[in-house]
């Protein structure tokens, strides 16, 4: 299996790990009639091997901000870097998961021309495009699915084609655009530990932008929570659930409802100015925890890649 | 299975209306000649040299039509519906060509093609050519972008992406609108066959058969054979859409 890997994942083999991905004062506007500024000034880096979960409120530029990274948009301002090379052009070694399983599969392909087809473009010759496409649909579970039509599968198995589709190129950064957001709540689960399971397996660095709280903390190693358009980075918050995920289990744990209920606050605060009394249901175990604790928790748990962004003084600072 | 019953039963309770109509005298048979008298006629034509060429004249050129149909307007409809600058630039003219009548070109083009199928093959063309053409613009324009965009994200050159992303989205609509054009490009060449019957065809040979020796009874059994000819067309077409283009309910108008 490791055999088949692309090369440019074994750099993340060495002592220290390297960044994958290094997106600093990322903007951008779209142009036209109305003007919109849908991401301003957004910096974060993704180290190798690490699940980041990007969550914001809806229409907030989370997918604006994906197809910059992808490079599917010209970002109008910042530098996306990938191993440290700025990126021009769809990098070789990344893939894109969208939401929209139905507009993104190719309905007049089977399930095996779906997932061969990014590999037709590169220069696999074609037994090992067969095995790889057979090896990739065993990872999600949809081995002797290979002659069936998207249109023949449920949205569930149509959106496990699509993260075959993605893992067939071996990519080493995998972005995700709300891939699990068009599925009912069991199917839901079940991707979410399908996804957590390929990655422990395959080692993939991902990048995944939702706007599901709970979604973000039961996958990520790390939650980034952008605020309302403009995004902008509000917070980088560490995952501490380790690598072991149990979809009843650890949505119970006390780590998880306090993380979540800290992101919630802040989504709803439009960036940490919550109101004192909107506690909610979130807010269960946190109790009488005031926005002062959840604050220092913040500054405590990351302090050097915690970033506020107030403007671009608050980012020089932090520079 | 039993729909096709049902049809056969319909065309046979339609056969025996005609059949009584044409015995009661209510019309001579001679101007009117009841099916048994037509069927019988139609299967000795099948048997005479001449006729067949008449029909190999209407099918060839029906074909080439068709061919020439598909080569102008699928590529033509894939670049308009692609870049809107140019179908915007072309909308007035082809606002303005579509509905002049291919019939009224018709003393134009027999005069310039002198009596060659060229001529008949022309009209055809430009009867047909519209829905084809229409059919293949509106569906490139509805090509989802997230489609392209997907291939985008997987480094295919914009080449790859029109042979195949945007033709095969196109190719159910493409089929519907050469169904379309099938029948128009028939009901065309046969006209302009009747107008001018020196290029031959099954049109000739109706319109020889009725102004000289008025046997209606020929007339018919030609017409019976274009009717059977187009409707073994369409419904070899739709077959073939049935089977092959098994993603996507047959596109556009049918």
């Amino acid at each position: 299996m490791t055999g088949t890997r692309n090369e440019p994942t074994t750099d993340g083999s060495g002592g220290t790990v390297p960044s994958m991905l290094e997106v600093s004062d990322l903007e951008h506007t779209y142009t036209g009639q109305q003007e919109h500024t849908a991401i301003g000034g957004v910096t974060f880096d993704v180290r190798a091997g690490q699940l980041t979960c990007i969550v914001g409120p809806s229409g907030c530029g989370k997918s604006t901000l994906l197809r910059c990274l992808a490079s599917l948009i010209r970002p109008s301002g910042g530098e996306v870097r990938m191993h440290g090379e700025p990126v021009r052009g769809v990098p070789e070694d990344l893939a894109v998961v969208f939401q929209d399983y139905g507009r993104s599969l190719f309905p007049w392909m089977s399930v095996r021309g779906n997932v061969e087809f990014p590999l037709r473009s590169g220069n696999v010759p074609k037994e090992r495009r067969r095995e790889r496409v057979r090896q990739t649909l065993e990872w999600v579970g949809l081995s002797g699915a290979e002659r069936k039509y998207p249109w023949q599968l449920s949205g569930g198995m149509q959106q496990r084609v699509a993260i075959a589709r993605a893992l067939a190129c071996r990519p080493a950064l995998l972005l995700m655009d709300e891939p699990f957001a068009s599925v009912d709540a069991q199917t839901r689960f079940e991707l979410e530990d399908l996804l957590l399971r390929v990655r422990a397996e395959q080692d993939t660095t991902i990048l995944l932008v939702t706007h599901d709280i709970d979604e973000s903390v039961y996958l990520g190693d790390r939650v980034l929570v952008l605020s309302e358009t403009p995004a902008t980075v509000v917070a980088d918050l560490p995952v501490d659930l380790g690598n072991e995920r149990d979809q009843i289990g650890t949505r119970e744990s006390e780590t998880f409802v306090h993380l979540r209920g800290e992101i919630a606050r802040m989504l709803r605060g439009g960036g940490g100015h919550e109101r004192p009394g909107g506690t909610g249901t979130t807010a269960r175990d946190t109790g009488s925890e005031t926005e002062s604790t959840s604050e220092d928790e913040r500054a405590d748990a990351e302090p050097e890649s915690l970033q506020v962004e107030q403007g671009s003084p608050a980012r020089e600072a932090a520079e | 299975m039993r729909n096709a019953v049902r049809a056969l039963i319909g065309v046979a309770v339609f056969l025996v209306l005609c059949e009584i109509v044409g015995r009661s005298g209510l019309a001579p048979q001679r101007y009117l000649p009841p099916p048994s008298i037509v069927l019988t006629e139609l299967a000795e034509l099948l048997g005479e040299r001449d006729f067949l060429l008449d029909v190999v004249a209407t099918v060839l050129a029906w074909l080439i039509a068709l061919g020439i149909c598909a080569l102008v307007a699928v590529p033509a409809g894939l670049l308009l519906g692609s870049v809107p600058l140019l179908r915007t630039a072309t909308t007035s003219l082809i606002e303005f060509l579509r509905p002049v009548p291919s019939v009224a070109l018709i003393p134009l083009v027999v005069v310039v093609s002198a009596g060659s199928p060229s001529g008949k093959i022309f009209l055809a063309c430009y009867a047909a050519v519209w829905p084809l053409l229409f059919n293949t613009i509106y569906s490139t324009g509805q090509l989802d972008e997230q489609l392209l965009e997907s291939a985008r994200a997987f480094r295919i050159s914009r080449v790859q992406r029109i042979l195949r992303i945007k033709l095969p989205h196109v190719v159910p609509f493409v089929f519907t609108g050469l169904r379309l054009a099938a029948s128009t490009a028939l009901i065309v060449l046969i006209s302009v066959e009747m107008l001018n019957p020196g290029s031959g065809g099954i049109g000739s040979f109706i319109y020889v058969a009725g102004s000289g020796a008025g046997r209606m009874d020929q007339v018919l059994a030609g017409t019976l054979l274009a009717g059977v000819l187009g409707y073994l067309v369409n419904a070899g077409m739709s077959g073939a859409q049935r089977k092959w283009i098994t993603w996507a309910p047959s596109g556009g108008t049918t």
